[in-house]
């Protein structure tokens, strides 16, 4: 079979495993549909976070991330996972304690006040769909690539099996098929990454192959080398970051504290049984997670070393056919800038901007010829990195059902975390909005009728941002780790750790983290982006790392305001002492 | 209610002290190790990485899923020993 038959077959096979889960699993209650009856074993649910979390990006722009920014893409690393920690020490078990649906059900009920769910909403709502038109988009671009359909049906695709399962499914059908989802996910990146480690270093685990001898006779370690060739080509070392310190630090910080504040992971921790349940799920999402988080630095390592051995100094008509697929595509372009016929790789940015071509004619050595203009360096070769992980395999030589996995991973990992996203967002509106705050007399019937109603309203909009995407998707993701991290974590955190807080000082707190946030990213990546640079930065902490410093800005706030206002009531003592204790949680219900 | 209120306050102080024990180690591991004190870590080697570098790509992670396991057989304990287990 060829391998347009084999993705096919493979996309095919996985789309008909997800919908048969969402027949299996149809609810009949706003318990399920929430939080999936609450019967969910601790290790499933462990694997349904880690595919809600893992998202195209995870699967295929961070190895390439890393790949090119080499110790700097730690932050991604470290960022991305330890705020687990802090999600399973200082969140999960005491929200489940809790025992209701939402995450700003828990904000209005513990600060008292409508006014404060409402925040906890906004700030909900503009998160999850900056994030979800990322996955529709990703989804499209998987479809454009390997099934040679055109991005906008692919999209369409992927609302349509979306929509099967979250709509009639609820959180149960999602969680089953976020389960299947890992299996698939998982799978599709280490089956690739244990061939390459093998044919590198002759070890199959790429965790350990990062770190060992090369077996093409040099008898140096794989991160030797690329420092070595990274260096005698003019890049920073691989091992040796070029952000500063304090920058490295605060993105870091911002990206756990938002990773711990982020609704649709936290709501993952409402559907097991108990509030113990909840801590040792936590560590099984990040085994699952750490899974892929701990291959993707080797697959990065490996893939930019391969790419540089089987480019660089070569001409075009000796480079592989997969150099030539992605230049069709765009993603790849070579400007011969000192006309030797010979590709060069070298620092800096070859050309300005993403390559245009001019497809009238060819070029002298039969290349697609580039019309931006050259830059003055040596730099003569554009490599989009998100290919990185898509091309692996490619790069690699490995058979072709290797690719056609790798374009079921993708769309498992997209998919899984687009519906993930999904249901907070029905949920936000049927729950918190109409049931808590507008019609609180509707029937458990109804409501469900309307979270089914808001999820298919939900996938629509996220269908058509994925169609039209916003051109400023990729910098809006600093946006929701930044106001995750600035609004929702602390005011969860205080609500739990801090009995004297109060609705004041909660609201204040929120709005003070969000509004900071915001304004900071908002004037250098929309305002005044030609003056973000290191230079004009507060304390040296990029936008991406802002998060960190609004995280602060809530909690000096929320305190300040506090100390001079009166103090919460009784039962929200009482409620928060109920809450630090295990003991007489919520039943549960199996499946 | 009040009784156990009071044996809350114990279980509370407990909790809070495992809580920062293994946020430090989570801060040492990852800030510490990682990020301010990687560069003199590089010096020294494990498994053919720079010592700092392994931190920041694997060694972190690792810690982060010891720690989480290790919270929750340590709180199953303390729930026990208090009588407020789920």
């Amino acid at each position: 079979m060829d391998q347009q038959s084999l993705t096919y077959l493979f996309v095919g096979l996985s789309f008909a495993l997800y919908i048969g889960i969402a027949i299996w699993s149809r609810v009949g209650s706003t318990r399920e549909f929430y939080v999936a009856g609450r019967g969910v074993h601790p290790i499933l649910n462990g694997m349904a976070t880690a595919a809600d979390w893992m998202s195209a990006a995870s699967f295929i722009s961070m190895a390439g991330i890393i790949a090119f920014a080499g110790y700097d893409g730690s932050v991604y690393l470290m960022g991305w996972t330890g705020g687990f920690v802090l999600l399973a020490l200082l969140l999960a078990p005491y929200l489940r304690k809790f025992g209701k649906f939402t995450v700003p059900e828990f904000i209005g009920e513990r600060y008292y006040s409508d006014a404060a769910r409402l925040v906890a909403v906004l700030c909900l709502v503009f998160i999850s769909f900056t994030y979800v038109a990322g996955q529709m988009r990703g989804v499209g671009i998987v479809f454009s690539r390997f099934l040679e359909v055109d991005i906008d049906t692919g999209v369409l695709i992927g609302m349509g099996i979306v929509f099967l399962y979250a709509v009639m499914g609820g959180m149960k059908g999602i969680t089953y098929t976020q389960v299947a989802q890992y299996c698939v996910l998982i799978f599709a990146y280490t089956v690739p990454a244990l061939f390459i480690s093998i044919m590198m270093t002759g070890n199959p685990v790429p965790q350990l192959g990062l770190g060992a001898t090369l077996s093409d006779g040099s008898g140096m370690s794989v991160l030797e080398k690329l420092d070595g060739t990274l260096v005698d080509l003019g890049f920073a070392a691989y091992t040796v970051g070029a952000k500063s310190t304090i920058d490295v630090f605060a993105i870091t910080a911002a990206l756990m504290l938002g990773t711990a504040g982020l609704p649709h992971v936290i709501v993952r921790f409402f559907t097991v049984p108990k509030a113990s349940d909840a801590r040792i799920s936590a560590g099984w999402a990040l085994v699952f997670i750490a899974l892929l988080y701990t291959t993707a630095p080797a697959v990065g390592a490996f893939a930019r070393m391969n790419y540089i051995d089987s480019l660089n100094e070569k001409t075009y008509a000796e480079t592989p056919d997969w150099m030539k697929n992605w230049e069709t595509l765009g993603l790849i372009g070579w400007a011969d800038k000192n006309g030797d016929g010979r590709i060069q790789v070298r620092a800096g940015v070859p050309f300005e901007g993403a390559p245009a071509f001019d497809d009238t004619a060819r070029g002298p050595s039969g290349e697609r010829v580039v019309t931006n203009t050259p830059t003055a360096n040596a730099a003569e070769l554009y490599i989009d990195r998100d290919i990185m992980v898509l091309a692996n395999p490619e790069i690699a030589g490995l058979p072709d059902w290797v690719v056609a996995l790798v374009a079921a991973g993708c769309l498992a990992a997209a998919l899984s975390t687009a519906a993930g996203l999904l249901l907070v967002i029905s949920t936000a509106v049927s729950h918190d909005l109409l049931k808590r705050t507008w019609m609180p007399d509707i029937t458990d019937y109804q409501e469900l009728r309307a979270a089914r109603l808001a999820a298919g309203v939900a996938i629509i909009v996220a269908g058509y941002l994925g169609i039209n995407p916003p051109g400023f998707v990729a910098e809006v993701v600093a946006f929701a780790f930044g106001l995750a991290a600035a609004s929702l974590f602390p005011a969860i955190l205080m609500g739990i750790f801090v009995k004297s807080m109060n609705r004041e000082g909660a609201i204040a707190g929120m709005l003070a983290g969000l509004f900071f946030t915001a304004a900071y990213i908002v004037w250098f990546k929309f305002i005044s982006p030609e003056t973000n640079t290191a230079a004009n930065w507060l304390f040296g902490i990029s936008p991406e790392g802002i998060g960190f410093v609004g995280t602060l800005v809530n909690v000096a706030v929320a305190f300040t305001v506090a100390r001079f206002t009166a103090p919460p009531p009784a039962e929200v003592g009482e409620l928060v002492e109920a809450i630090r204790v295990p003991s007489g949680a919520g039943g549960a219900h199996h499946h | 209610m009040a009784a156990q209120n009071t044996g809350n306050g114990a279980y509370w102080r407990e909790h809070l002290k495992l809580l920062g024990i293994l946020l430090v180690i989570w801060f040492t591991v990852s800030f510490g190790a990682g990020i301010l004190f990687a560069e003199p870590l590089n010096q020294f080697h494990l498994f053919g990485f720079k010592l700092g570098f392994w931190f920041a790509q694997q060694g972190s992670i690792f810690v982060f899923v010891a720690l989480i396991f290790v919270y929750a057989a340590l709180m199953r304990r303390l729930d026990k020993k208090h009588g407020v287990e789920d």
